[in-house]
């Protein structure tokens, strides 16, 4: 318990001392050593308790729950400060009623709920730790050399935010171990609403108008999901009779229909905060945020904060109908739109922020199936999400900084000006969606679960969508790949502090990939047999054998093979239909003796996958879905 | 089903498939010059020319396009052993589909506008027809309770096709597709019509593009063994069965190219999904549900 005391208050002291220094020279000496303890903590804390089963720990404290409480307050009054200042209502509303809620909840009614074990672990929980405590710091670190440059583009005069910024990035992280450690259910709502807080601050950090908007928009959409797991609370105190969330899960697999309400309320919640439609449109905001605010929020934390809450419900899911099938509808339907609507852009950014928001949709989906295989398969796509994901994030991030650009259709010939960042970028596209990462390996456990689970719409959801998501990575490593005369190297001026989390993550990517048996047998598999009883069908060693060749391969291609030199071969121009002129510009002589250039773009398929054409279906039918599933609850009608 | 076993039948693949798949293609330039009226290449036509495309001089617009073709070549083959190993046919899909990634990896990365335009239409081409390829095998498995070729071949009580027989015509459909048969051959085209059909392997020459042909005849033996698979069960005659249905289909594929003109790619991928979510749809939910 020592460590978990450890890894919820250290990194609350970096962000406070990171809050009050000043000095570059310090504030980087305190995130690197921060960034190093966590780490290591996590892993130390992760690999003693390998297997662990469900492991709580009596802890509770009256003055505890007064400090949460305080906090919530806190929070409140600090939003409604912002929401002065920019005079946004809505905000501030349902600030305002949150906060009537939870006071209400503390004080108004007599309430003797105690929870004596307040602070647990199981192997959910470690996966989570391993995901916070070293992608998450990883990107702390990547943060030094990106706010540096981030500071010198700033204008003139422009002060100095850095403090305040990486105090934020560590308060994060303190907030989502409470989040993944905590039984209490108080504590827990505590820390989700500390994420909620520390996001608006970090996507409206540069304070420029559109930032200001996204992070309203952003607080508003999380402020109802805060309002719903408040009303989880109240149902949970008047119907189930405990804060004790594993009470609450064991309760509630016993008899469905006393913890249905409390199950629906948070799994909209988790919605939310998992940044499904019609709550999407939030996290595609939330990019005008400096990158390590994106690749935070995307990878290790917040999102990952509402999927986890889905996947730890996932056994009431099995057994209760209602919010199962709002849960699993939700998720397909965010999964197959996003992936659609992926391929009509060409921001990097935006890309990114779509695949996000469709895997997190596969996770949800796989959560609300609620089985041991879709568990197992919800597991995978979160930590290889989290891998990828950041990976990507932090190369679109350094790129931005280098070519002066977040548009893919700018990103050409970056084989060659950027040669190592490209074949990271390219390592991470692959790792998010084909064959033989751990990404598609994931999704393989779902395709089987589905098929077990006689889910018919889903394996179909979940083809088109997969085919869709094979378009829009393929085309953005196609213009990666582009490969032309000699350009400038552009890397060399990449900071050393970037190199050092990109590098990491590759490294953590590969290694997942082929430690893949070994991730499962240690880490998934116990927390499915430690919630289940029993470990459903998995994919044979022989084939993961299999897709570890293939990866060998993949990796050997990218970093020995491609790119280098062969004198035995006669280099010829491009066929440009025309003699060539130059091989970099495309340029050829045309019909009149002049130079022509060739151009040409990615295809972006506007009139058949654009947000315009295919937003509304999702925003409308996943609201009427929720709806429902809130009438439904609320009536008493198909609870079992 | 044992990694050993799979090693072995990628070696094996890899020496025999390039040898039947090249008379196949071989059959496919006599039967279609008849049904245009000629006589036709020899029965190793096809050989030859690849021979020749060895010995010409090495020449290429940069040194990785033929990387990525060896690993397309290298992924091909592995699937075919997967296949014919008796290996997991979702593997077999996704190893496939990795192999289709670096092809078009390889035209990208010439730069050349020809090629990339080809390159993007081959995205679209697989886009078109990856669901219904996902939904075969998730038909299999629903039809025989594994994903397992070993398994599926030799289920007990009849073929797949009994049960999966929507599935069957959705994966002809899509074959088309795969087997880069007109009116479905937008990124590359064997009938040299313009310029543009050269699509993907517009800056592919010499031993590079003869890598690229003998790729294609992997894919061949590969494809028409997914259509041979419908056809087994446990008993032994049902091999000549599998083997008299995967000649028909490739006459029919031969049958379509001859007669078709070249469609555009949103007919291309609007029919293929339509195709995809009715068969597939229809079938896996009657499976399911019945």
């Amino acid at each position: 318990m020592a460590f978990i005391g450890f890894l919820i208050l250290f990194p609350l002291l970096a962000a406070v001392a990171l809050f009050c220094v000043r000095n570059n020279e310090a504030r980087n000496v305190i995130v690197v050593a921060s960034a190093a303890v966590i780490a290591v903590a996590s892993v130390i804390f992760v690999v003693s308790n390998l297997g662990a089963g469900f492991t709580p720990f009596e802890f509770s404290s009256e003055a505890l729950d007064f400090v949460c409480t305080g906090i919530s307050t806190a929070i409140v009054a600090i939003i409604l400060a912002f929401s002065w200042k920019y005079k946004n209502v809505l905000a501030a509303v349902l600030a305002c009623v949150q906060l009537v809620a939870v006071l209400a909840l503390e004080f108004a009614f007599p309430l003797e709920i105690e929870v004596p074990y307040g602070l647990y672990f199981d192997s959910l929980s470690l996966l989570m730790t391993f995901i916070i405590g070293v992608v998450g710091s990883g990107i702390c670190v990547y943060a030094i050399g990106y706010m540096e440059d981030f500071q010198t583009h700033q204008p003139e005069g422009e002060a100095d935010r850095r403090p305040l910024f990486f105090g934020l990035m560590f308060l994060f992280l303190s907030a989502m171990f409470v989040i993944v450690f905590s039984n209490n259910m108080e504590w827990l709502f505590t820390g989700w609403e500390i994420t909620t807080l520390c996001s608006f601050l970090l996507i409206g950090f540069t304070r420029t108008p559109e930032a200001i908007t996204n992070a309203f928009r952003q607080i508003v959409m999380n402020l109802a999901g805060g309002i719903g797991f408040v009303v989880a609370l109240y149902c949970c105190a008047f119907m189930v009779g405990t804060f004790s969330f594993y009470d609450f899960l064991v309760i509630g697999c016993q008899n469905p229909a006393i913890a249905a309400a409390a199950v629906t309320a948070l799994a909209f919640a988790g919605i939310t905060k998992a940044a499904q439609m019609p709550f999407h449109t939030w996290l595609l905001g939330a990019m005008v945020a400096p990158t390590p605010t994106s690749a935070l929020l995307h990878s290790s934390t917040m999102v990952k904060a509402g999927v986890f809450l889905l996947v730890k419900l996932a056994p009431i899911f099995m057994v209760c109908p209602v919010p199962s099938l709002m849960v699993i509808m939700v998720g397909a339907i965010t999964f197959l739109l996003c992936s659609f609507m992926a391929i009509s852009q060409s921001n990097a950014k935006r890309v990114l922020a779509y695949s996000t928001i469709a895997n997190l949709g596969l996770v949800t989906a796989c959560a609300g199936v609620g089985s041991p295989e879709a568990v197992w398969a919800a597991c995978f796509l979160i930590l290889f999400h989290a891998l990828a994901k950041s990976l990507l994030f932090l190369c679109v991030g350094t790129a931005e900084h280098h070519i002066g650009s977040r548009d893919i259709e700018d990103m050409d010939l970056l084989f060659e000006r950027m040669p190592r960042l490209a074949r990271f970028m390219m390592v991470g596209i692959m790792g998010m969606f084909i064959a033989p990462f751990g990404m598609l390996i994931a999704k393989w456990g779902a395709l089987v679960s589905f098929a077990q689970a006689d889910q018919v719409a889903l394996i179909l959801i979940l083809g088109f969508g997969s085919a869709a998501t094979f378009m829009f990575w393929a085309k953005w490593l196609g213009k990666l790949a582009g490969i032309a005369g000699q350009p400038e190297n552009v890397e060399l001026t990449v900071h050393k502090s970037e190199w050092a989390s990109l590098l990491l993550m590759v490294v953590l990517l590969i290694c997942g990939c082929v430690a893949l048996p070994l991730i499962s047998a240690v880490s998934v598999e116990p927390y499915i047999v430690s919630v289940f009883g029993v470990l459903g069908q998995d994919i044979s060693t022989d084939n993961l054998w299999l897709a570890a060749i293939c990866a060998a391969v993949v990796f050997i291609a990218l970093f020995a093979g491609a790119g280098r030199s062969n004198s035995k071969q006669k280099k010829v121009p491009v066929y440009l239909a025309g003699v060539s002129r130059n091989d970099d510009t495309r340029a050829f002589q045309n019909a009149l003796s002049g130079s022509s250039e060739a151009v040409t773009r990615n295809w972006y398929l506007e009139a058949v996958f654009g947000e315009k054409r295919i937003a509304p279906i999702g925003t409308v039918f996943n609201s009427v879905l929720m709806a429902a599933a809130f009438i439904m609850v609320l009536l008493g009608v198909g609870v079992m | 089903m044992t990694l050993i076993q799979i090693l072995i039948a990628t070696v094996v693949f890899a020496v025999l498939a390039p040898v039947i798949g090249c008379f196949l293609a071989g059959l496919d330039r006599i039967i279609s010059a008849r049904m245009q009226g000629r006589v036709g290449p020899p029965l190793l036509q096809p050989y030859y020319d690849v021979r020749k495309l060895f010995e010409k001089e090495d020449a290429a617009v940069n040194t990785s396009e033929r990387v990525y073709v060896v690993c397309a070549l290298i992924f091909a083959v592995l699937s075919g052993g997967i296949f014919f190993g008796g290996g997991n046919l979702l593997l077999d899909v996704f190893t496939i589909t990795l192999s289709s990634l670096f092809f078009i990896m390889a035209a990208y990365c010439t730069r050349s506008p020809y090629a990339e335009m080809g390159a993007a239409r081959e995205t679209i081409q697989v886009m078109s027809y990856e669901p219904m390829v996902l939904f075969m095998a998730v038909g299999f498995f629903l039809a025989t309770g594994s994903f397992d070729v070993s398994a599926i071949a030799a289920a007990p009580g009849g073929p797949a096709i009994g049960k999966i027989i929507l599935i069957f015509l959705g994966v002809l459909f899509i074959l088309t597709i795969k087997l880069r048969k007109s009116p479905f051959d937008l990124s590359m085209s064997h009938h040299a019509h313009q310029e543009i059909v050269r699509g993907m392997t517009t800056e592919m020459s010499g031993p590079t593009l003869g890598l690229v042909e003998i790729m294609h005849w992997c894919e061949t033996v590969l494809f028409l063994g997914w259509t041979g698979l419908f056809f087994l069960w446990g008993n032994p005659a049902s091999w000549i069965l599998a083997l008299v249905v995967v000649a028909l289909v490739f006459f029919a594929e031969i049958y379509i190219d001859n007669n078709f003109a070249r469609v555009k790619w949103q007919f291309m991928l609007k029919s293929s999904w339509l195709v995809a979510l009715l068969g597939g749809g229809i079938n896996m939910a009657f499976l399911m549900l019945v």
